[in-house]
């Protein structure tokens, strides 16, 4: 019912989607996957109607449609549920779910809030949501939000005549396992109301849930699998994502060596913070790679963010490199050769706006300024040595790094600590919503790291992760340790070992 | 190969274009507006909003706002024809003394003003607002209501002096236009109000002292300011407690017309620059083209939307706050 055909989409200097065919079944899911830059993200723009192609053919039940903005593509029953919420966090639920559609319950100019939250109420049930249509958004958990999302545009259904179309962006990125399972035991109940169009880094999540698998690479359709099909296991659909396979040496684990005992970059003695967390005591060498592990909200990250110097504790001494930290704040780290990789890339990661040599000297540019003038053509200089090293796709140094890719942008940060000397990275997770390429270079980069004499206090992104990497696994459960792991190769702990100490 | 323009591209030069338009409108009009003459009239009446302009494209860069140029122009135009003449009332003197001093001055009351915007979380927009109260106050009290005259020839040569036709102020600010231009490009200083404005949270996880860069920007714009206040009365040779009405319009205008974008982040002060020309021009043509005067402010708040409407990016932004 839905199709591309040959569908061309450039932007300057970029082809970024050349003649993709693609098409979807009444009531089918189909899995769109790609590492990132190789056009899902333009391809789902074009779907929903915030691009529109330069070349090819959309059509509808064989008719050929233009949409010039989100809203006509609504109107043809194409949805989108948003990867970065797109819940506007004061208003109530109901208000989010027909915002923009409020006309239907106004009676003589005013609105019937009665009659919305009904109406509301109808649409929570279709995803088995049962909370009160009145809540403030930002008082609902994540999962919620997303489920609210999702409600929000199944409400298409009585607005529109034809069959609906719903793409999910990454929906299962920030839900917990649980909350994985009880939205594809959803999605998989609600192809009776519409067909979806799911993508996501996580494979093994395609697989379970697709009919149909759209593999895309450099913009190109490179293969689309059948559910049942030949070609239908996660690592051959990876090798053609990224032309390579991803073998058992994907963390690196045969270029672990061990760390040197005798250097102790940091050394936290019964540290209190804020909160929760309590009589936190741990050691981090030099060239040690030591994770931290535990669910979200054990206060792993608050560890990690008194080390950087943004959360002062309330009793306990920390030493870095053996000078007792007395006063906390970031400048102060900085300066003692801390760096920090935080999870909001966009937020605390790079600013979009600068280019690539300005992010990266960003937190040293008292070393490329004499008298605080700066030295543009030696921060240039070592910008494209960075980008060398570290094969940043970038056009130049004067990139934009607001357009680069996830990926990239996070060599971004990483080349800003380590050009700056840094020998403390602080890394939460840093292949978060990356691809596998990237990813891979990520986990390459720990280990030169390390390598090269740096301890890092990593907060993982996956349990496998944290196994692969780590020299020493610290378990933290409800603000305590739990456990000390080593993690020699070859004699690593289990995911259940890990699990049993976690909850 | 004709290659059509990039969008980028066309914002980019966009603010230059609508002043290109403007001036040939003008001209169209009345051909004596395109004379080496009126020119000159208009840069020394641009060269002190260009300098309050410049100042605040600082503060705006970093997605803050200042409003307190008027109180502060004043009460510098104020302190220092007071000084000036104190201090033996000609430049030959030791009057150059009072020009230092009152930059010196400015950089304070911006001091101030930044302590009390960061110290005291006050935002930005009312605690400059309130000092700029302050200022032209401060300005009434010293001077009980009177005019301050500085007639000093020499001092007043900013003004009648000229060089290829322009006035030395004219120079003169343009002088501290690229002073500004190399604290944007080539310190840390101008690298950390784009930081700052591109994204606070970053650059404090990045080690920045934030606190301190916005202090240092609302100095560095009270400086700019006195500049401003120094250029204005050797313009109008007298000083009083009005002197700095007005440039709160003209300088925010110009720099949103000139491309910077209030949010932060983005332009510069050549954008500024083409901002006061653009609202110079228009300022200037419509006394050329014999508009009557009661007209002149509808009219160029009229065309200030226009030009704002030709010349800056709104598409980034959903929702124009």
């Amino acid at each position: 019912m839905y199709e591309l055909k040959s569908l061309d989409k450039k932007f300057p200097g970029v082809h970024a989607l050349k003649a993709i065919d693609f098409h979807i079944k009444r009531g089918e899911i189909v899995g769109l996957v790609g590492e990132n830059g190789a056009g899902k993200s333009t391809l789902m723009k074009v779907i929903y109607g915030a691009y529109q192609p330069d070349g090819g053919q959309i059509l509808i039940n064989g008719d050929a449609v233009r949409f010039a903005n989100p809203r006509q593509a609504m109107e043809k029953g194409i949805g989108m549920v948003f990867q970065e919420q797109s819940l506007i966090p004061n208003l109530t639920v109901m208000e989010n779910i027909f915002l923009g559609y409020e006309q239907q319950f106004v009676r003589l100019g005013v609105i019937n809030w009665k009659e919305m939250a009904k109406a509301a109420k109808a649409q929570l049930a279709k995803v088995k949501l049962d909370i009160d249509p009145s809540t403030v958004t930002s008082k609902l958990s994540f999962a919620q939000r997303q489920l609210v999302e999702l409600a929000k545009v199944l409400t298409l259904e009585e607005r529109v005549d034809g069959d609906l179309v719903i793409l999910l962006d990454e929906p299962t990125s920030v839900l917990s396992k649980d909350e994985v399972e009880l939205l594809f035991k959803l999605v998989r109940e609600l192809v009776t109301r519409a067909s979806f169009i799911f993508v996501s880094h996580r494979m093994d999540e395609v697989m379970e849930l697709s009919d149909r698998i759209y593999v895309m690479k450099d913009g190109q359709v490179v293969d689309v699998v059948e559910r049942g099909g030949g070609g239908a296991d996660a690592e051959s659909i990876q090798h053609k994502m990224v032309g390579r396979n991803v073998d058992k040496q994907y963390y690196r684990e045969q270029l672990q060596k061990p760390y040197d005992p005798s250097r102790v970059l940091v050394e936290m003695s019964g540290i209190d913070l804020p909160g929760r967390t309590k009589d936190i005591s741990l050691r981090l060498h030099a060239g040690e790679v030591l994770c931290l592990v535990g669910t979200e909200g054990s206060g792993r990250e608050a560890i990690l963010r008194a080390i950087y110097g943004m959360l002062s504790p309330t009793g306990g001494r920390l030493k870095i490199k053996g000078r007792e930290v007395r006063t906390y704040s970031p400048r102060q780290s900085v300066g003692l050769g801390v760096g920090y990789v935080p999870r909001e890339r966009k937020i605390e990661g790079i600013v979009a706006g600068m280019n690539v040599y300005e992010n990266m000297t960003l937190s040293q540019l008292k070393k490329h300024s004499t008298a605080s003038v700066l030295q543009v053509r030696k921060e240039r200089a070592l910008a494209r040595e960075w980008i060398r090293k570290l094969s940043i796709k970038a056009h130049s140094e004067l990139a934009d790094c607001g357009n680069l890719s996830g990926g990239n942008q996070q060599k971004v940060v990483l080349a800003k600590w380590r050009s700056a000397g840094a020998d403390i990275m602080l890394l939460d997770h840093p292949t978060r919503g990356l691809d596998i390429g990237a990813k891979e270079d990520v986990y390459e980069m720990i280990r030169a790291m390390s390598d090269a004499g740096v301890g890092i206090v990593l907060v993982a992104d996956t349990l496998e992760e944290a196994i692969g990497l780590s020299h020493t696994i610290v378990v933290v459960k409800d603000g305590r340790i739990q456990k000390r792991f080593d993690c020699v190769p070859g004699a690593k702990p289990s995911l259940y070992d890990l699990l049993h100490y976690m909850i | 190969m004709t290659r059509p323009i990039s969008r980028e591209t066309l914002i980019k030069w966009a603010p230059l274009l609508v002043l290109i338009a403007l001036v040939i409108f003008f001209t169209v009009l009345n051909p004596t507006f395109f004379s080496a003459r009126n020119f000159a009239r208009i840069a020394s009446a641009s060269a002190p909003a260009l300098m309050v302009a410049v100042g605040v494209t600082f503060i705006i860069i970093m997605g803050s706002i200042d409003l307190s140029m008027e109180g502060v122009i004043s009460l510098t135009a104020v302190l220092f024809s007071f000084a000036f003449i104190k201090l033996g009332g000609t430049l030959l003197g030791t009057a150059w003394l009072a020009l230092p001093l009152i930059l010196i001055i400015g950089g304070l009351i911006g001091f101030l003003n930044g302590l009390v915007h960061v110290k005291l979380r006050v935002p930005s927009f009312m605690a400059s607002l309130a000092m700029g109260f302050v200022g032209t106050g401060a300005a009434i009290l010293i001077t009980g209501g009177d005019i301050v005259r500085v007639s000093d020839p020499a001092f007043r040569g900013l003004l009648t002096v000229r060089w290829l036709g322009f006035p030395l102020m004219v120079y003169v600010a343009a002088v501290f236009l690229i002073v500004a231009w190399f604290i944007q490009e080539h310190t840390r200083l101008g690298r950390n109000f784009y930081a700052v404005g591109g994204g606070e949270e970053l650059a404090h996880a990045s080690g920045l002292d934030v606190s301190r860069v916005r202090i240092a920007g609302f100095a560095l714009a009270g400086v700019f300011y006195a500049i401003a206040a120094v250029l204005v009365v050797a313009r109008i040779g007298q000083a009083e407690s009005v002197t700095g009405s007005n440039f709160m319009f003209v300088s925010i205008t110009s720099v949103v017309v000139g491309g910077v974008a209030l949010w932060g982040g983005i332009g510069g002060v050549w954008n500024a620059l083409i901002g006061v020309l653009i609202v110079g021009v228009i300022n200037n043509g419509m006394v050329v083209i014999g508009l009557p005067d009661f007209l002149q402010d509808g009219v160029l708040g009229l065309l200030v939307i226009l030009a704002v409407v030709l010349s800056t990016d709104r598409k980034l932004v959903s929702f124009v706050k």
